[in-house]
């Protein structure tokens, strides 16, 4: 059945209809990405990435320039971290995250001068091990969200390697409120297309595969005009328009958009040949093998019911969020929720002194009325979590499952394929936190220990 | 920033749709019937639902204040099972039955059972099927619409074996035929059960197959397929009642093998029972099935159908 066939069925209620009709709120997508001052000082995280956390490699007092190396790590799965600033180390402290856990940081006053290290050069890049090695070195780690260590995913095992033939990109940007991602897009097409390049030579992939919605058709355009223009690779590069439906830029979702490939619960994308890297990474890698500058700054959208003047800005990677929201006008009411990231899988906030970090793409401030969430009420069985589900789960049965700690039947309706999206929560008329009991269901079944 | 942050786990947006919205779509889809039932049966029609509409919410109110459970009848559920019960009661039902009939509906079949989301059957078919086999006569006498004279139902006339005296197609459509008040009209039901889809309240599936396999079943046994689907309970038991929520399936694939059931054993009924009317049970057999149903028809995760296709 062809997929718009599908999306009638779909709409009228004869199929399901996976994704929820969340709002789009893009009120930036036409706002030119603005360069942010440099802060007093900025604090900067030894962990924004997955993996392990870094040790700080700078003394206090010390002198750092825009691009010094001020913590790493001897881990495989880790990457580097780099200042942002030119100024002096002021203290090594720790910090409350949102997830609970206190984490290291250097805290740096800045000079305002914005010297870079004299030691940053273009690598020199003469075979697949150079490339990655200098992939490491840049401290690119996967800017989308997830903050995975690039040099990793780039340097897949041979009998891996050999099996991967398609790099997808992410340019879907689903999430409510940012737009990041494509005014990257607009603004930076040709290094998006650069990267490509690069990382489609390294991985021997036979085509590259841009996934971006269909409520951003200017940057649709831009990509679709220069993959057209480009050919001396061979026309590797495609465009897939995409239906503005989230989940889109979901991982699994996207590769079966884009390859018509279904990645396996427990599976990894290179598992049915792919790699996915989102526009904002692929873009920086190319950046970077041209200047050896690391990555230092961030492009992000700053919106939502409580900001004065939604923006989106560059900005230095450790800029306490109070200093951002002050250059997009302040509050202009009283903050009750603030989020690293979209609304429907961002991150909450504790405190505005919290920085910018290497995989935030937005940050968004709402008033007490958009922040309040209604209370449950008992669930009406209406199935539109199950529904919703890109997964295929049955979020109201796992909530059960859930709340009777039953493992077996967790794992039996595979309760470890949720990858927490949210739509089930969304479209719970009830305003069931299905999300939530979801994640207490995964504890249980790692818990229990089979 | 002196107040705290609200810390809360993601999402942090929700749909617009909630229960009370959903419970307001479907007694605006039951309107249409309300209205078709007023010009059928006249000032009783209105009677008999401000009877078990009031008796339902007054029942579901003290229940959750004896409970000390949250109140909830502004969910307007109890509204919404006031109503289809009104609309399954003959026009000369007795009033203090109808109001027994919405207490039962409320309190038996929903509240003993934990209240909105819990009943396993559909509450306003069980008090219905109560009611019939406790006053089996007053609850079968039925009247023709306009002028009140005693008459058969088309089906009763159907088993009586008189099918020369059967109303025309178009009598049955537009519900000028003997019958409960609120289930004669098909044209009526048919709106609202368009509004519903529409309104994606309810998923097509389950009327739409629950009615064809009556249609194709009746037709196979040498009955009218037409008379069959337009006669009786059908109607507003495909469209509303086989579609409440609690008592359907999670799952398309469920709602699918539900709706058959439904269909078969409504046509069994019809042609080897007593009774000249199976929708009533038919349904009430399916939603106690409805667990099994589902364990039968959990849906593979995604990324796992093609795995297991190869």
């Amino acid at each position: 059945m062809s997929s718009s066939s599908m999306g009638i069925l779909g709409k009228l209620g004869f199929v399901k209809n996976p994704g929820a009709p969340v709002p789009h709120r893009k009120h930036t997508k036409d706002m030119e990405t603005v360069e942010m001052p440099v802060p007093a000082s900025v604090t900067i995280l030894m962990s924004q990435h997955i993996g392990a956390p870094c040790t700080p490699t700078v003394k206090v007092g010390d002198q750092v320039y825009v691009g010094t190396v001020i913590g790493d790590s001897d881990k495989f799965v880790s990457a580097p971290i780099h200042s942002s600033v030119s100024g002096k180390v002021k203290k090594i402290d720790t910090v409350l995250t949102s997830n609970g856990a206190n984490t290291q940081c250097v805290i740096i006053e800045t000079d305002g001068e914005q010297t870079p290290d004299p030691s940053i050069q273009p690598p020199v890049v003469e075979n697949d091990a150079d490339l990655v090695k200098a992939i490491r070195a840049s401290g690119l780690v996967g800017l989308g969200g997830a903050g995975f260590p690039a040099h990793v995913k780039l340097n897949p095992a041979p009998d891996v390697k050999a099996n991967i033939d398609t790099l997808v990109i992410n340019g879907a940007e689903c999430e409510p409120y940012i737009t990041a991602d494509v005014r990257e897009i607009i603004e930076n097409s040709w290094d998006i297309m650069s990267g490509i390049y690069t990382v489609a030579e390294l991985l021997q992939v036979k085509q590259a595969i841009i996934g971006i919605e269909d409520n951003k058709p200017e940057a649709i355009k831009i990509m679709q005009d220069i993959a057209a223009k480009d050919d001396e690779h061979g026309d590797i590069v495609k465009v897939k328009v995409l239906p503005s439906r989230y989940p889109q830029g979901a991982e699994k979702v996207l590769i079966d958009q884009c390859t018509g490939r279904q990645v396996p619960p427990g599976k990894l994308p290179s598992d049915v040949g792919v790699v996915v890297m989102n526009v904002a990474s692929i873009a920086f890698l190319a950046r970077y093998l041209k200047t050896g500058m690391p990555l230092t700054h961030k492009r992000i959208t700053v919106d939502g019911s409580a900001v004065a003047e939604p923006k989106n800005i560059r900005v230095c990677i450790g800029t306490p969020i109070k200093d951002v929201i002050a250059f997009c006008g302040g509050y202009k009411e009283e903050p009750a929720k603030l989020l690293y990231g979209g609304p429907m899988m961002g991150t909450p906030i504790v405190s505005d002194e919290l920085p910018i970090l290497k995989n935030t793409n937005a940050i968004l401030a709402f008033n007490r009325q958009d922040a309040q969430s209604m209370e449950a009420t008992d669930c009406i069985r209406c199935g539109r979590c199950v529904n919703a589900c890109p997964m295929n789960l049955m979020p109201t049965m796992l909530e059960q499952y859930t709340e009777i700690k039953n493992a077996d039947g967790l794992k039996r309706l595979n309760v470890m394929a949720c990858m927490e999206c949210g739509c089930c929560s969304f479209v719970c008329p009830a305003n069931r936190k299905l999300v939530q009991s979801i994640r207490v269901g995964k504890g249980i079944v790692r818990n229990s220990g089979k | 920033m002196d107040n705290k942050l609200i810390v809360s786990s993601s999402p942090h947006i929700s749909s617009p749709v909630k229960t009370k919205t959903l419970m307001i779509d479907v007694i605006i889809a039951l309107m249409p019937a309300f209205i078709a039932s007023i010009i059928l049966f006249g000032v009783r029609s209105i009677i008999i639902v401000c009877a078990t509409v009031a008796a339902a919410v007054v029942a579901e109110y003290i229940c959750r204040k004896v409970m000390k459970r949250p109140n909830t009848i502004t969910d307007f559920s109890a509204i919404v099972t006031g109503l289809l019960l009104a609309f399954n009661l003959p026009a000369t039902v007795p009033i203090w039955m109808a109001v027994l009939g919405a207490v039962i509906a409320i309190v038996v079949v929903k509240q003993m059972f934990g209240g909105i989301g819990n009943n396993f059957v559909n509450p306003a078919l069980a008090a219905r099927i109560i009611l019939m086999t406790s006053f089996p006569t007053a609850m079968t006498s039925w009247t023709a619409p306009f002028d009140g004279t005693a008459t058969a139902t088309p089906l009763a006339i159907a088993a009586g074996g008189n099918a020369s005296e059967l109303p025309s197609y178009l009598d049955m459509f537009l519900g000028k035929t003997g019958g409960c008040i609120g289930e004669t009209c098909a044209l009526a039901l048919l709106i609202g059960g368009i509004y519903l889809v529409i309104r994606k309240v309810i998923s097509p599936i389950i009327p739409l197959i629950y009615i064809a396999v009556v249609f194709v079943f009746s037709a196979a046994l040498g009955q009218d397929p037409v008379m069959q689907i337009l006669s009786g309970g059908l109607f507003i038991g495909a469209i509303f009642m086989a579609t409440d929520y609690v008592t359907s399936p999670l799952t398309n694939k469920g709602k699918v093998i539900y709706a058959i059931g439904c269909g078969i054993l409504t046509v069994l009924i019809r042609s080897f029972g007593s009774l000249p009317e199976g929708v009533s049970f038919s349904i009430i057999i399916m939603n106690i099935l409805v667990p099994h149903i589902e364990k039968l028809t959990t849906p593979k995760p995604f990324g796992a159908q093609k795995e297991a296709a190869k």
